[in-house]
């Protein structure tokens, strides 16, 4: 415990935290679209190009967040434009996902000491984020909560009710490819804490938790993001206090969390909400 | 065709419609009035669910007009309310049926969005009027079909359209819930005078509602009243083979000779036996 106090004072362990909290307010909000878009594939196609894309990125000497956003938006707009139906999308994740990773080793290959970059990017390194990078994340993270903010509603319609949303005149295909490009900011920033192997942990299961907890779609966004801060917040702490990587309390977090809400809170919560009406 | 001072609610006028490469239908020109009730009939893949979405502005004609309440018809357009094709919700999804509704006022619009107190009175009240109160605040995916459809129609009509577009509401609902869901967009049309397309392939449940017909297969269309077009000859004009309609008991049957048609004229298990003042099957008594 004296070890977290005396860590809380330098600044690498403030900008984690600063980093952190705007992280998971944005996985919090995008992940319950993920779940009800069926879009996991999607998040791991996205994490593994963004991963691609900081490869390429440290190559040429520049950041590696900026590199990761970039390799995710890429690839939204091929998913956004190459998948327009369901079925398809899976096979173009796929076939994208495949060749941009393929991309990725080759980077690495060049770089000299690759062993560790891959590492930190696959596993996640916010403990390491600099003065800069945090400015950046926050930045990300601030413009693509202004973005889902602007779409909130008709993409809540156009994920729900697809025709009739449409019928109302609702841009279901554009919001389809806007909700991509918010996607792989969300993820470039979920990459940062838990890595690109283990971002389905932010970018699943805060909304899969919530729907277990609640029948209100405002509710399950207020819950998403709360578990998602106990789970970013405790891990950096946790991380600091042990010196065991952030990811591997965040996963676990997340996943007590999530068997908590399905099977112990969400039964009584939900319960509640019935027996109470509006 | 329109007499003075009657709206036609649609006209068709030489429409035309492609599918791909496909003519769907062809040199269609009608015109329904409002108020009316009009039954869309035809076997599947005859253009039924597409004729709507020509009327929603989402697919254009290949060749000549439609005019929708007056205008070109475009999307999001507010004097339509739909009720689409059935299809379930997850069990799951963190939605009540109050949220759906909702979505019919303000679904569209940008923003994050809390609903006002009148929006939320209004929502309440169509809420009552389809008698969806009890279950109305329950996940959605979780009620039954039926009372899906009652939300649905519930968030059609919210907004107070002039014209209620309806695909095949009645679609996997036992015959009990049918006779509820027809009763229910009856009553809503006959108070407030304005104009329903009932898209369907089986005309009886709806026959006691039912002023125009239009009948759709193979490319080939015929409008008018139930007795003038449901009739053998007109029937078997249209599928270009011989058809007889048989009225039993108060419902229409079309029956072709043969099968080998390609078309479904009337499939069996839509010929449910009449209970006269008799109470409806039970759901689980339906086969």
């Amino acid at each position: 415990m004296n070890q977290l106090v005396h860590l809380l004072g330098y600044s690498f362990a403030q900008n984690a935290i600063a980093a952190g909290v705007v992280i998971a307010i944005v996985s919090g909000i995008v992940s319950r679209f993920v779940v009800a878009r069926n879009m996991a594939f999607a998040v791991h196609a996205l994490a593994e190009l963004g991963f691609t894309g900081s490869a390429a990125a440290i190559l040429i000497g520049i950041s590696p967040v900026i590199g990761l956003m970039t390799g995710s938006m890429i690839t939204a707009v091929f998913i956004g434009t190459l998948g327009v139906r369901v079925r398809e999308r899976d096979a173009v994740v796929g076939v994208v996902m495949a060749f941009g990773l393929g991309l990725g080793v080759l980077f690495l290959t060049l770089y000299p000491h690759y062993a560790n970059v891959a590492l930190s990017i696959l596993f996640g390194t916010i403990v390491g984020v600099t003065q800069s990078d945090v400015v950046l994340l926050v930045v990300i993270g601030a413009l693509t909560l202004a973005a889902l903010a602007v779409v909130y509603r008709p993409l809540t319609f156009a994920t729900v009710d697809p025709e009739v949303a449409e019928a109302r005149g609702v841009p279901v295909r554009g919001l389809a490819i806007a909700f991509l490009l918010i996607l792989a900011a969300a993820v470039a920033e979920a990459v940062q804490v838990v890595g690109v192997l283990l971002i389905l942990t932010l970018l699943i299961t805060p909304g899969a938790s919530a729907e277990r907890l609640t029948a209100r779609p405002g509710r399950a966004a207020v819950y998403s993001v709360a578990i998602a801060l106990f789970c970013v917040i405790a891990g950096i702490l946790l991380a600091l206090e042990t010196n065991v990587a952030v990811s591997v309390y965040v996963t676990s977090l997340s996943f007590i969390l999530y068997l908590g809400s399905r099977f112990l809170v969400g039964p009584i919560l939900l319960g509640r909400e019935q027996h109470r009406g509006p | 065709m329109a007499e003075a001072g009657r709206r036609a609610s649609v006209r068709f006028d030489a429409a035309t419609l492609d599918y791909h490469d496909r003519r769907v239908w062809s040199d269609l020109s009608l015109e329904f009035d409002e108020p009316s009730f009009v039954a869309i009939l035809g076997p599947n893949g005859s253009g039924k669910t597409s004729l709507l979405r020509v009327i929603l502005g989402l697919t254009p004609l290949a060749a000549g007009t439609v005019e929708v309440l007056g205008q070109a018809p475009r999307r999001g357009n507010p004097g339509i309310g739909y009720v689409p094709q059935h299809q379930s919700f997850d069990q799951d999804l963190p939605l009540r049926g109050r949220d759906l509704v909702q979505m019919g006022i303000d679904g569209h619009r940008w923003g994050v969005g809390r609903p006002s107190a009148a929006d939320r009175r209004r929502v309440s009240e169509v809420i009552e009027a389809v008698e969806a109160t009890p279950y109305a605040d329950a996940a959605i995916g979780r009620l039954s079909g039926g009372e899906q459809q009652r939300l649905r129609i519930a968030q059609a009509i919210v907004g107070d359209p002039r014209l209620l577009l309806c695909d095949e509401p009645l679609a996997s609902l036992d015959l009990h819930h049918q006779q509820e869901i027809t009763d229910l967009i009856g009553g809503w049309q006959r108070r407030t005078g304005r104009t329903v397309l009932f898209v369907t392939h089986d005309v009886n449940p709806i026959l006691q509602l039912v002023d125009r017909v239009l009948f759709v297969v193979n490319g080939r269309w015929a409008a008018g009243t139930p007795d003038e077009v449901l009739t053998s000859e007109r029937m078997s004009e249209l599928y270009g083979s011989h058809v007889d309609v048989l009225r039993v008991h108060g419902r229409i049957l079309v029956v072709s000779e043969s099968t080998g048609s390609g078309f479904e004229l009337e499939e069996p298990h839509h010929l449910p036996e009449i209970h006269p003042g008799g109470p409806p099957p039970s759901p689980r008594q339906a086969p």
